[in-house]
């Protein structure tokens, strides 16, 4: 047997945008080397016949629908693993995004399968896949083949793009699924929460953005002011998110938002792998940060090493006075 | 309750890390420390046991790696487990993260841990995935990326940030609890811990000694082969300013913006 299988990721009625790219990438693939573009859907009955049989506009061919608790990872684990063994999957494919990493690694154990993960691209060669993976802080690229099947992959955030090409409604099957009893055992009390005021940075044409280096809240003053003097807006670091620094609608990276302004100005970000993947497409990236070894110098197009209390202020005046003459 | 912490010895941060051309493994030579996001799974296992919610007996720290990886528990102990473990053969060499999992998890089996922690990534594999693979041998239920833990008895409560904005989850014990960096800020062991960290019990273990079947680890049990290497994709080096004199910097900053339009 062959054939992709993914899984979609739900939320209020709508699939995940990394899990359709992994939808989309599965079914060229599956096209390239055989067999079902399959995905995996486990949720209640808001996974309505419609939502699911939309996935073929994207390219799955056999949609697998199971009722189980939606965005926690071991009980798709318990669905996916049971599809690939009842079905016979060659790969399983993961667009980026925590649930995709937690349930590829559950995979991988329950199967004894090889995995790659922050994968970036995948090649069909001779019937098989090919995943290719950044390591080492993206200093350099490793082609990985799997010995046996199957094998897991998981995409890096915005690694695969969703595309709308398929033929159109896909077959949709229900799996019953007994759970394994360990995957029962967490149970989601409170999902989604949005934590700080809702900021829109998605269509900013400049960007002002805050992490660690800051040294803390109050630092955020600094890229306010700045900020409005650029006339753009403040955007954050996940670290800064979680330790309540900023609000979380302004985080940018994985689980966070994906931004490409005219003008990204990070302040005391390093430049983790994470943040990365979220703004490498802004058109001009300057980093202002004091570790002249900060990854982030290595993907600026402007590096100013040095201390951000000192340089963001008098920057915010010398914007004003250009702007204003 | 017992509380395990999962930890790996890294190159240090300041060593510029390279792949083995003949092996296409990671380069291990060099200067090591503990990985640094473990140092958070340390101190969330500290902050349990000195919490007063529940009874800790005992932390213990466990490694798999080479030889001098004993240095990564050494600093685990003196950041405050009780003693630890050190998994280490030379048939293990060369597993991928999927044989590590499963070799890790066949130790944890011995110590019927009720609680599992361990640091949300290494600094040099990068694999995010440890946890969640660790969690499935031992059929345990498994959060990664925690930045809140409660524990109470038998269970905790935990906060996360998610695709959809952050979760809060309760979890039953025993659980494996992979942590973010922002659920704490770790202590510094003080100097009496370091000097009296080699004092601390350390079990050495092989193959054998945790039941692990070799033909599961090491380079041949590995799933994964690396077919090839290369560099990234060339990108233009960036211009770099080391800032002397502020007021110049700041002029050098506004002029390079302004010939970008970006001031408009």
């Amino acid at each position: 047997m062959s054939g992709i299988l993914t899984y979609a990721l739900h939320y209020e009625g709508a699939f995940n945008k990394n899990s359709l790219g992994a939808v989309s990438e599965g079914a060229k693939l599956a096209k390239e080397i055989g067999g079902e573009a399959g995905v995996v859907v486990v949720g209640g009955d808001d996974l309505t016949d419609e939502l699911c049989q939309s996935l073929g506009s994207h390219g799955a061919t056999k949609v697998y629908r199971a009722k189980a608790p939606e965005g926690l990872a071991q009980p798709v684990v318990d669905v996916m693993a049971k599809v690939i063994s009842d079905e016979g999957y060659s790969y399983a494919l993961f667009g980026g995004g925590l649930l995709g990493f937690e349930i590829g690694a559950g995979l991988t154990a329950r199967l004894n399968a090889g995995v790659t993960m922050e994968v970036t691209e995948v090649k069909a060669r001779d019937g098989k896949l090919v995943a290719v993976r950044p390591i080492l802080q993206d200093s350099a690229i490793v082609d990985v083949d799997y010995v046996s099947e199957p094998g897991i992959i998981i995409g890096r955030l915005n690694a695969f793009e969703a595309s709308a090409d398929g033929a159109g409604a896909a077959d949709v099957v229900d799996v019953d699924v007994l759970l394994e009893e360990h995957s029962t055992k967490a149970k989601m009390v409170r999902r989604g929460e949005q934590r700080g005021a809702d900021v829109n940075i998605e269509d900013a044409k400049t960007l002002v953005a805050g992490g660690r280096g800051l040294g803390k809240a109050e630092g955020f003053d600094l890229c306010e002011q700045l900020a409005g003097a650029l006339g753009g807006t403040v955007a954050a670091t996940r670290a800064v998110v979680d330790a309540g620094w900023y609000p979380y609608a302004a985080q940018i990276g994985q689980t966070g938002k994906t931004v490409a302004p005219k003008l990204y100005l990070a302040a005391g970000i390093s430049g983790a792998i994470q943040h990365k993947v979220g703004m490498q497409s802004s058109e001009n990236i300057v980093a202002i940060n004091k570790d002249p070894n900060a990854p982030i110098f290595e993907f600026s197009d402007l590096g100013v090493v040095g201390d951000l209390n000192k340089i963001l202020p008098k920057l915010t005046e010398a914007v004003k006075a250009k702007k204003g003459g | 309750m017992k509380i395990c912490v999962l930890v790996k010895e890294v190159p240090d941060a300041a060593v510029e890390k390279r792949i083995d051309s003949q092996s296409l493994r990671i380069d291990r030579g060099g200067e090591k420390t503990l990985n640094p996001f473990d140092t958070h799974a340390i101190e969330a296992a500290m902050q349990v046991k000195e919490g007063g919610a529940v009874d800790v007996e005992e932390v213990v720290a466990v490694t798999m790696g080479p030889e001098s990886a004993f240095r990564a528990l050494h600093k685990a102990v003196s950041l405050g487990a009780d003693r630890s473990i050190h998994l280490t053969d030379d048939a293990l060499a060369g597993s991928d993260c999927a044989a590590t999992g499963y070799a890790l998890a066949k130790v944890l089996e011995s110590e019927s841990p009720d609680l599992v922690l361990l640091g949300q990534q290494s600094d040099d594999g990068e694999c995010y995935t440890m946890g969640a693979i660790v969690a499935d041998h031992l059929k345990m239920p498994s959060l990664t990326q925690v930045i809140k833990m409660d524990v109470a008895e038998g269970k905790l409560t935990c906060e996360r940030q998610a695709e959809y904005g952050y979760d809060t989850v309760e979890i039953e014990l025993p659980a494996v609890i992979s942590v973010g960096d922002a659920i704490n800020e770790p202590r510094y062991p003080s100097l009496k811990a370091i000097m009296g960290a080699k004092k601390k019990q350390l079990d050495t273990k092989a193959l054998g000694d945790a039941g692990i079947e070799a033909d599961r680890v090491g380079e041949g049990g590995s799933r994964t082969s690396v077919l090839g290497i290369s560099p990234p994709p060339p990108k233009a080096a960036g211009e770099i300013i080391e800032d002397e004199d502020t007021n110049e910097t700041v002029e050098k900053i506004v002029s390079w913006l302004d010939e970008r339009k970006l001031l408009a």
